[in-house]
């Protein structure tokens, strides 16, 4: 196995390392706590009175827009980060290639805004 | 395999090197402590003193000598507390979502480096691996929000989701003037160039970039306070408005898990926040006489950590600060800020950075 995999393997060994102690610490607990259940404890909390209707109730979803535009902008960075870590190289040229970039993506954040798009209603 | 690997990369794989799997076993024992270390300290001395102090009380003071085996006694609270899942809860996913937040914490202390070899992993692209695993956290809190079948939880959870997406751009972005900077995503190459850089001549001091990349520094910050949902930015689960948002029906260790992985997550950020913008582990390299990395004496893996973990707790503490001083935004407010303020300034300032970086 190569080395750069075998850095990548430590990744595996860490989550493996943190669901052994949020399990360990969760059957321990599970060893120790009581357990009797009744109908009362099960209810959904609604700051004491019976819960009305389901939890998944509807609501009203403001967040579509915003999820597409960080999709935008967050395509963005992977493509800034490359040309980043070596900027002076690229010189010049990549200098205003990125710049234009840039400028490009800031145009599409300036039409939402005036499209009244980032308003929270 | 070994012998082979150390003659190819005598720098990652030296002569007195352990063999591979002592070494993963004592990266998990650093890991562990290098992420509860943190959480318990944080809990410790800023949510139970500094708090307390800050409104003229004295906090814990029973369990330990000033209170200091508080935190013990409350992991043996919870611990016998009922597992309670509302009736209606996904129940599989709903037990599930406090692990995966707590993972999320663990595959982020990965990138970190405490020293020139005390390190979990040696990323090339370091920085970019943390912004990609940090966002894995929104998934736990977005489940644990959806799964409880509970109106306070779906809209904390909801507003948690909206909140964490606006402020990783900030970040991100914020980032991309230290890597221009420094030339590289590497973590471990970032803090050499710090510590062996410097400002017109002037380098006694190196150049931590919180000093040429200060606007960065202080986007970044936010965006850490954000992404930890601590006050002014914890409408995910404002008391007030939402008893405890996504957290509302868990209850015991459940919770305990979700309240460990809050602060250690806020030991982590702060430990890559120092990387980038504060040197790092490292002292100024010409202090010592060492010109890279390479030179760096083998005690700086013990002194490293020791630097590391007070420039976390500064870090933290000021955190704690402002959390402790402000009143919560109003939930339009906070995403006006990312959107209108923090991103167009973050992208003005990368586009300074490398301007300059290119002329200069």
């Amino acid at each position: 196995m190569s080395l750069f995999l075998r850095d990548y393997l430590n990744v595996v060994w860490f989550g493996i390392a943190a669901l052994a102690v949020g399990g360990l610490l969760l059957g321990l607990a599970a060893a120790i706590r009581p357990s009797k259940p009744n109908y009362d404890k099960s209810l959904a909390y609604e700051s004491g009175v019976d819960p009305v209707g389901m939890g998944w109730s509807q609501s009203q979803i403001r967040y579509y827009v915003f999820a597409l535009l960080f999709v935008i902008f967050d395509v963005e960075a992977v493509f800034l980060f490359p040309w980043a870590a070596s900027a002076e190289r690229y010189g010049t040229f990549g200098l205003v290639a990125m710049l234009v970039f840039i400028v490009l993506l800031l145009d599409g954040l300036v039409y939402a805004w005036k499209r009244g798009l980032l308003r929270w209603v | 395999m070994l012998a082979q690997l150390a003659a190819e990369f005598p720098d990652f794989w030296p002569e007195w090197s352990i063999p591979y799997w002592l070494m993963s076993i004592l990266r998990v024992v650093g890991g562990l402590v290098a992420v509860l270390l943190p959480a318990g300290g944080i809990v410790y001395l800023f949510l139970f003193k500094m708090m307390s102090f800050m409104q003229s009380r004295l906090g814990p003071m029973e369990a330990g000598p000033y209170g200091s085996m508080q935190l013990l006694a409350e992991v043996g609270k919870w611990m016998q507390k009922e597992d309670l899942a509302p009736e209606n809860a996904d129940l599989r996913i709903y037990r599930m979502a406090p692990l995966i937040v707590l993972v999320s914490t663990f595959l982020l202390i990965v990138v970190v480096p405490f020293g020139p070899q005390a390190w979990f992993t040696n990323f090339e692209t370091g920085i970019f691996y943390a912004l990609a695993v940090g966002s894995v956290s929104v998934l736990g809190i977005l489940i644990a929000g959806w799964s409880s079948a509970n109106k306070y939880s779906l809209l904390g959870g909801l507003r948690a989701g909206g909140q964490l997406i606006a402020y990783e751009l900030p970040m991100v972005l914020a980032t991309l003037g230290v890597v221009i900077q420094a030339e590289s995503m590497n973590l471990n190459r970032i803090i050499e160039v710090q510590n062996t850089g410097e400002i017109f001549g002037i380098g006694w001091f190196g150049n931590p970039f919180i000093i040429t990349q200060f606007v960065g520094f202080l986007i970044f910050m936010i965006a850490v306070q954000a992404e930890l949902t601590q006050a002014p930015f914890d409408m995910p689960i404002a008391e007030s408005e939402l008893v405890s948002g996504y957290m509302t029906e868990y209850s015991g260790f459940r919770f305990l898990i979700f309240f460990i992985a809050e602060f250690a997550t806020a030991g982590v950020f702060s430990f890559i926040a120092a990387a980038l913008f504060l040197g790092g582990w490292g002292v100024p390299f010409e202090w010592f006489g060492w010109d890279n990395l390479g030179d760096v004496a083998w005690w700086m893996n013990f002194v490293g950590p020791v630097i590391m973990f007070t420039k976390m707790f500064a870090l933290v503490g000021v955190i704690m600060w402002v959390r402790f001083s402000y009143p919560r935004f109003r939930e339009d407010q906070l995403q006006t800020f990312a959107w209108k303020v923090l991103i167009p300034l973050a992208l003005a300032n990368t586009a300074v950075t490398a301007i300059l970086k290119v002329v200069l």
